[in-house]
């Protein structure tokens, strides 16, 4: 894994891309194509890209194991906690139109963290199994 | 003579996924291979996905995304279904890799005869 | 797709396969586009070409590459997939014709996440609103799957296992 230069230039120039559209994706998937599925998706396998250039021991450097076991907990934990939160302000659950005053606005806002809790759940998922994968009987 | 043909290019869309899937069905039923299986169960999933996509379109129809200019949009409901079954399914499929690593660990073999086979003899 | 998915049943060798695999995976996606699913097309490209083959690719790693030979005879799978194949095809003889918008699907609920998308949720692409709103609690079940399939991979192949196994 040293000598592939041209592999390593390429994947240095695209990642930061990469990561980028993923969060463009995240957050622009009210109004263009995107949501947290894919924006999940699209940032682990930029972090794979990473991880299978230059090895999945400097991977762990930028995202340690026990960091993504807990945001993968916690992306869930984000989905569900939406969901308690419009119960205690008064709705239904995951009825979001009583997080803000103006229905719409509380609807808009529920959908954003939502779809983050999806996002954060996806990716952090997804690297963990390739890093769990890669990192069998090393 | 045209009704034939429209009945055929009607439903072309269907017997191509029902040819895939029917692809995925005979790896999954006739290769002992557990990842080859695996990959069988893919393309089955794969055809499904194509035939939901396929009830959702409406002709002249564009994406579901709302806007001035455009008035007939395809159905909405089987894309949301199909994009979190293509999540989910990644992520079983992965489960699935996972447990044949195991059983090859186990058996040192990921072919289901040899392993049927190993069962019995003690 | 149909030659992918028959070369994929014919190969024996599985780095072959799963890299046609993944071929298949990105002529979904460019099937999706052309059928307007461009939500679904964006998420089958990253996932199918992407991470299933290096996770796929991976596990060959760790196992056997080659495909062994089988010794029974195939015409008993291939007759059941010919006999279920064709009465599925019998099956679609009845149904709506490709892009019809007068199909049964198009009058239910489809239509009406359609017009209420705006006023309700302020939201114009239609897939996130009834994704993350209409359908919550079938997302918040299926993020959960993916907890779930993520805690089983750790659990089955985590590095807690490689200790235990040291220590004995």
């Amino acid at each position: 894994m040293h000598n592939f230069l041209v592999l390593r230039v390429i994947a240095k120039l695209l990642l930061p891309f990469i990561l980028l559209f993923a969060l463009y994706v995240q957050f622009h998937g009210d109004y263009g194509p995107g949501g947290g599925f894919q924006a999940g998706v699209i940032f682990a396998a930029g972090f794979i890209l990473y991880a299978l250039v230059w090895g999945v021991e400097n991977a762990e450097l930028v995202l340690p194991r026990g960091l993504l076991r807990f945001c993968f907990a916690a992306g869930v934990m984000l989905y569900a906690g939406v969901g308690l939160y419009d119960i205690l302000a008064g709705g239904m659950y995951l009825d979001y139109s009583v997080m803000a005053q103006d229905s719409v606005k509380g609807q808009h806002l529920g959908i954003l963290l939502v779809e983050l809790g999806v996002g954060i759940t996806v990716s952090t998922v997804m690297v963990t199994i390739f890093y769990t994968f890669a990192g069998y009987r090393r | 003579m045209s009704d034939l043909i429209n009945t055929v290019l009607g439903l072309y869309n269907y017997w191509i996924v029902i040819f895939l899937m029917m692809c995925g069905f005979y790896i999954v039923v006739a290769h002992d291979n557990l990842i080859k299986k695996l990959v069988g169960l893919n393309i089955f999933q794969a055809s499904v996905f194509v035939l939901y996509i396929t009830f959702g379109k409406v002709s002249g129809g564009t994406a579901p995304i709302l806007g001035e200019a455009f008035h007939v949009y395809s159905n909405p409901l089987p894309h949301v279904l199909i994009l979190t079954a293509i999540v989910v399914g990644v992520a079983t499929t992965a489960l699935g890799l996972a447990l044949v690593v195991r059983i090859n660990e186990a058996y040192g073999t990921i072919e289901d005869d040899e392993i049927h086979s190993q069962d019995d003899e003690p | 797709m149909a030659l992918t998915a028959y070369a994929v049943a014919r190969l024996h060798n599985l780095y072959a396969v799963v890299m046609l695999a993944g071929i298949y995976s990105l002529l979904a996606a460019v099937m999706f586009v052309v059928l307007d699913a461009v939500d679904v097309a964006f998420t089958e490209a990253a996932v199918g070409a992407g991470i299933s083959t290096v996770l796929a690719l991976g596990t060959l790693a760790l196992t056997k590459s080659r495909e062994k030979t089988p010794r029974h005879t195939r015409i008993l799978p291939l007759a059941v997939c010919g006999i279920t194949g064709a009465a599925l095809v019998y099956g679609t003889l009845d149904l709506e014709h490709y892009g019809d918008p007068s199909a049964a699907p198009h009058h239910h609920v489809g239509p009406e996440y359609l017009a209420r998308s705006i006023p309700d949720t302020g939201v114009p692409n239609v897939v996130t609103s009834v994704l993350a709103s209409y359908r919550g609690y079938d997302t918040l079940g299926e993020t959960t799957v993916i907890f779930t399939a993520g805690v089983g991979v750790v659990l089955l192949l985590g590095s807690w296992r490689r200790k235990e196994d040291d220590d004995a």
